[in-house]
């Protein structure tokens, strides 16, 4: 997994509660079997208009031009700004690979639905907490500035605006030391393999049936 | 000490290390796979030479993808028409042939929606923790079992590992007293449960359903209640086990036999919570008080009584929540103030994970018995949850009391609920939906969802608009 230490980066509305991961990225498109190129689908629905199918060049069609990442001030955008329970709905992880192939690294939300925000932590990507005014404030500070960037910092968990005004979130430390580092789960985990051998010998002969074979 | 509640006492169970930095490794006894959610993570496993750790604790099965017309299902993959459909199907052929995993493959009589399959199988039992890489895993923890939806990575890790790193969650408690009236059924209680606590009311959350109502429900309504816990925020739903959850498990496939089946009886027994359990939040429903239910909008929260009428924006005070409602009249073409019941509807659709279940094929079955689906709806159809589901629908004749009233009878599969596969509401038709979510888009491009219970769906099919299913029931309908 790649790290992420610090961030600058223009900053991108999603302005509305409750962004689903079928709006992040819809079901045509989880057809593919790979991890990468959702980005051109990335909110497929609301930025163009027509309907987008899996395999087709996005090149040539009909663009929404009232949908921010149409706009020329946004273009470039690494940091994502919403509103409540971003991420909600299918457990899909394809809604993080669009939103990071795309070229988003970072989200700052009032909150976020559990599995997204536990899906962005496996694919590099940052998702902030900050409360309901500080996100208000920032988005009002965004439309008025064009190119209005914002710098993360994950080591002293800090999102400062232009104007130098920083912003305190908070990470759990598992999280923070695998992002900081880009550590894999899969490896950490296989550290403690002991512990699991453990657990599967002494759960065995107390509930023999849950080992049962499935075939 | 306090007591435990159901999910600490699940939790503790899983428990293999608790980590000082406040993560831990949690057990999975069940891991359960379909084709979407699958090939990054068997890749993954691929290029990192490894295997899965107890292969025999997976079962997969394809369902998002699958056709549901005889037609198409004929001669198994092979003979699905979309060309990105079939390779997904087949990639899930071949990892699981690769890997040894065992697969209920697209023809197979076992074959089905994962959430339906998992429980029917007794491959999912009380006391266990599953898993799958899918939001609506919650369904399992009807049994008295941590089930949860999980991302990719988090297959490969499972896969991988058998263990998940995870937090605990907090505790809630959704207690339903008193007793539901005709007509009134599992669905509508949960759809009123996530209209009362929001779509993010249980973020964090392990969410217990308790009180009569669960308590006298049968174990397929408890899966369509546990199966929409996502929809309120929490990632699992639960309810305690009891003669229930005893008499549906007894006997199925996977489920343990003979001495096997009395030592985990004494010890499923437990999976209660304790009387003096403290749960981080408790809230109280009154389920007499619950009455039919149809989302009226682009959120699971979006939803009201049959009988009420669609909001006015203006009536909200709050700015964020006035251009949710906005946006959400706007795209599902209703007016403000509108009543429910006079919301045309151009299809139905009678499945899913939530509603797909044998009780939900009979109650379907028995509204539309003897009547014809309205002229002005373009199709009504029933899709069965499992291959299982659908011989036994079919023994009992109720294939022919939906062909008779002008609804089609399909093969098993996810199919309409997010349109993967080729069954799709066009731009702008509304549906009544038994399936879970609402969103824009969700049921095909421009497809505007109602989600209903069976029996309001199947009501509606035949008036061509909402209707009160009671007056069905009770025969006052014209």
């Amino acid at each position: 997994m790649k790290s992420f230490t610090q961030l600058t980066g223009v900053a991108a509305p999603m302005d509305r509660a409750n962004v689903d991961t079928d709006m992040i990225i819809p079901k045509q498109f989880l057809k593919s079997i790979k991890r990468s190129g959702f980005g051109k689908n990335l909110f497929d629905e609301l930025r163009y208009l027509d309907e987008g199918l899996p395999d087709q060049s996005c090149e040539g069609r009909p663009l929404n031009k009232d949908f921010p990442l149409n706009q020329s001030r946004y273009q470039g955008a690494s940091v994502l700004l919403s509103r409540e329970n971003f991420g909600c709905g299918s457990s899909r992880e394809h809604a993080p690979w669009a939103l990071d192939d795309y070229g988003f690294r970072c989200v700052i939300a009032p909150s976020y639905a559990e599995i997204f925000f536990n899906n962005c932590f496996k694919n590099g990507i940052l998702p902030i907490v900050l409360n309901e005014q500080v996100v208000e404030q920032l988005f009002a500070q965004m439309y008025a500035v064009e190119g209005y960037q914002l710098f993360v910092d994950l080591e002293t968990q800090k999102v400062t605006t232009p104007a130098g005004e920083s912003f305190a979130f908070e990470v759990d430390d598992f999280r923070k030391h695998c992002l900081l580092n880009g550590l894999d789960d899969i490896d950490l985990t296989l550290q403690d393999v002991d512990a699991i051998n453990a657990y599967e010998i002494e759960r065995k002969q107390l509930s023999p049936w849950m080992f049962d074979v499935i075939k | 000490m306090a007591g435990k509640t159901l999910y600490d006492k699940l939790w503790d169970a899983h428990l293999v290390k608790q980590r000082d930095d406040g993560s831990a490794l949690i057990y999975i006894d069940r891991h359960i796979v379909h084709e979407v959610t699958s090939p990054q993570a068997f890749e993954g496993l691929r290029l990192a030479g490894r295997k899965p750790w107890r292969v025999d604790s997976i079962l997969a099965t394809p369902d998002h993808n699958v056709p549901t017309t005889s037609a198409e299902r004929a001669s198994g993959v092979a003979g699905i028409e979309d060309a990105v459909s079939r390779i997904q199907v087949q990639t899930l052929d071949d990892n699981c042939d690769e890997f040894g995993v065992t697969e209920f493959k697209i023809n197979d009589s076992r074959q089905g929606i994962v959430h339906v399959v998992g429980p029917e199988t007794g491959a999912c039992l009380p006391g266990m923790t599953v898993v799958c890489g899918d939001s609506h895993t919650a369904t399992n923890g009807a049994l008295g079992a941590l089930a949860h939806g999980i991302g990719t990575s988090e297959v490969e890790h499972v896969m991988a590992t058998q263990c998940l790193v995870a937090k605990k969650m907090q505790n809630m408690l959704i207690r339903v007293d008193g007793k539901l009236g005709v007509g009134v059924t599992p669905k509508d209680v949960v759809l009123a449960i996530i209209a009362k606590i929001g779509t993010a009311g249980g973020t964090g959350f392990a969410m217990e359903f308790g009180g009569e109502v669960f308590r006298a429900m049968s174990m397929e309504g408890r899966l369509t209640v546990c199966n929409m816990a996502i929809e309120a925020g929490a990632r699992a739903g639960m309810v305690a086990v009891d003669g229930i959850t005893f008499d549906y498990v007894k006997g199925r496939t996977y489920a343990p036999k003979g001495e096997q089946w009395d030592l985990a009886v004494a010890q499923w027994k437990d999976y209660v919570s304790d009387a003096d359990a403290v749960f981080d939040e408790i809230v109280e429903i009154d389920g007499s008080a619950i009455e039919p239910q149809v989302s009226w909008g682009t959120s699971p929260e979006m939803v009201l009584p049959v009988d009420a009428c669609v909001p006015n924006p203006k009536d909200e005070s709050d700015a964020v929540k006035r251009n949710d409602i906005e946006r959400a009249l706007a795209y599902m073409g209703l007016k403000a103030g509108q009543a429910i019941k006079d919301i045309a509807i151009d299809r139905v659709f009678i499945g899913s994970c939530t509603n797909s279940r044998i009780e939900d094929m009979r109650a379907a079955a028995s509204i539309v018995e003897g009547r014809q689906k309205a002229a002005s709806v373009i199709d009504a159809i029933v899709v069965p949850g499992s291959g299982e589901v659908k011989a036994q629908a079919e023994a009992e004749g109720l294939d022919k009391i939906f062909i008779a009233a002008g609804f089609e009878w399909r093969e098993p599969g996810c199919s309409m609920c997010l349109a993967m596969n080729a069954d799709k509401l066009g731009n702008g038709e509304h549906c009544a939906s038994t399936s879970n979510r609402n969103f824009e888009g969700r049921q095909g491009y421009g497809g505007r969802t109602h989600l209903v219970s069976p029996e309001m769906a199947a009501a509606a099919g035949v008036a061509g608009h909402f209707v009160d299913v009671r007056t069905f029931i009770d025969g006052s309908a014209v």
